[in-house]
């Protein structure tokens, strides 16, 4: 039976909607947002991160601090993959001690990713908690690590692929599905 | 984004591509260093040995902090008391600290060339960290670092070399690394310290200081080595210095904006004054802090890429 190589399992809207919906949910789970800190993953988890402490800025009529972290030298795989990964800068220009760190990522996977932006968030200090807010979690996890916030569960194989484009990097806003076999996040 | 050179012997002959990579990434590293922990995980079971065979303070302790500031492990070698001083040679020292598992190797030596020799001899990634009069890559890189955080561009950069040229290692990686970028380099000292033939480099050569500075926008100045007068190559310090020192005075001829550098050791009152160097338009210091953050990056990128697994 044929099937479509690529589909997409997200669109601008529902992003939006799941975004609407986590931001809600961050609020309901700290009750309020006093102690929170949004910090977003290069490159596609900083435009979600950022887009969420609007959303959060908007509902409280607040300003919650927002950094960016970069985990290219917290990876687990630098001295084995071929292509070197660009080594971005960290913005985290608040203190994150004693804060409810949100961390921001758009697909979890392996877990992999987390991992290594756990290690790097403490070599900043020490949160009250972290938190982890995700838009497409796609299962397979190699470590054991879950999204407290999540936009979409969706069932996926490993020979699929998961590609989330955003409107700031990529054009539009939508979560593509590909079956072509190519694998990877 | 890989380096295409699995070395660093040298900036001659290293892209642009290779020198932009390189210098974009200390960027990065440099925000590592201003973290309260400025300490990452990246080269965590990687061995670099720090090969001296010529005594050198900043930049043995720039490459140690770079070091282990990644997290790799670091073993210092230098030769008083060591089996070189009982005649073993370069290739066997190195065999034998290679036979114990190391990664890297960080050289310096007063041979210029030692580095590109051992390329060929051992299996280790090898960083040149000065041989003989020969080159001074990540004292070049760090220099253009500097100037490029400055500027924000290196390209049409008017760059003046002042000092003993000949002896200079600073001053050939400074030239081709600059040349590369599109930088404008000129050189000035006396005729004795100049090499022969060396505008077949590309650069304006001046044996007057006033005319070279006319309209630069960075001095960088070198060390006078004080043997070079026992040489017979200086009559005097005391003349050199009122003819190649760079005093207060002198600074007028410069374009607005413009930037002293040094790379230590200073001899001040011969080559730079004192005022000069501390000078707000200085940039001394900022360079050795810079020499931290480029080195990381160097032994960053040189340490990927061996590919076993290719994705996650």
């Amino acid at each position: 039976m044929p099937r479509n190589i690529t589909a997409r399992v997200m669109s601008d809207k529902s992003i939006s909607l799941a975004l609407n919906r986590i931001a809600r949910e961050i609020i309901d789970k700290n009750n309020g947002i006093g102690e929170v800190v949004i910090i977003g993953i290069r490159t596609r988890g900083a435009i979600l991160a950022e887009r969420l402490k609007k959303l959060l800025d908007e509902i409280c009529n607040a300003q919650v601090p927002f950094g960016i972290i970069d985990i290219t030298l917290y990876r687990d795989d630098i001295q084995v993959k071929l292509d070197q990964p660009l080594v971005q800068k960290t913005e985290i220009l608040f203190d994150i001690v004693d804060k409810v760190v949100v961390l921001v990522d758009d697909v979890l996977y392996t877990g992999r990713t987390v991992r290594a932006a756990l290690d790097a968030l403490i070599d900043f200090g020490r949160p009250r908690a972290i938190q982890l807010a995700i838009l497409v979690d796609r299962g397979h996890r190699e470590l054991p690590i879950r999204a407290d916030f999540a936009g979409k569960e969706i069932q996926t194989s490993k020979s699929e692929r998961v590609e989330v484009h955003l409107k700031e990097f990529d054009g539009k806003d939508e979560v593509i599905l590909d079956r072509s076999g190519r694998g990877g996040v | 984004m890989s380096l295409k050179i699995r070395h660093l012997l040298g900036l001659e002959g290293v892209s642009a591509d290779d020198i932009r990579l390189i210098l974009d990434t200390a960027v990065s590293f440099k925000e590592v260093l201003a973290r309260k922990i400025p300490k990452v995980p990246t080269l965590r079971g990687t061995t670099v040995v720090n090969l001296f065979y010529e005594p050198s303070t900043r930049t043995r302790l720039s490459f140690e902090l770079a070091e282990k500031r990644l997290s790799a492990d670091t073993v210092n070698f230098s030769t008083s008391g060591s089996s070189v001083v009982k005649g073993e040679s370069l290739k066997d020292t190195v065999w034998n600290i290679e036979a114990m598992k190391i990664d890297i190797i960080v050289i310096r030596h007063s041979a210029s060339g030692a580095p590109h020799y051992l390329a060929t001899c051992c299996r280790s990634t090898v960083i040149n960290a000065g041989d003989g009069s020969h080159e001074h890559p990540t004292q070049g890189l760090l220099d253009m670092f500097t100037m490029r955080e400055k500027y924000g561009r290196l390209e049409g950069l008017k760059v003046v070399i002042v000092g003993d040229i000949k002896h200079s290692r600073v001053a050939r990686s400074n030239i081709w690394g600059l040349l590369t970028m599109g930088a404008e380099v000129a050189v000035c000292g006396p005729p004795t310290l100049l090499p022969v033939e060396i505008e077949k480099f590309g650069v304006r050569v001046y044996d007057d200081l006033d005319e070279a500075l006319r309209g630069a926008d960075i001095v960088n100045i070198l060390r006078l080595q004080k043997e070079r007068q026992k040489a017979g190559l200086l009559p005097s310090l005391r003349e050199y210095s009122h003819y190649y020192g760079i005093t207060r005075a002198r600074l007028d001829l410069l374009n607005d904006n413009f930037t002293i550098m040094h790379p230590g050791p200073m001899n001040r009152g011969i080559e730079i004054s004192s005022e000069v160097a501390e000078g707000p338009y200085s940039v001394i210091l900022p360079q050795v802090t810079n020499g931290v953050a480029v080195r990381m990056a160097v032994l960053y990128l040189l340490s990927g890429g061996k590919g076993k697994v290719d994705e996650e």
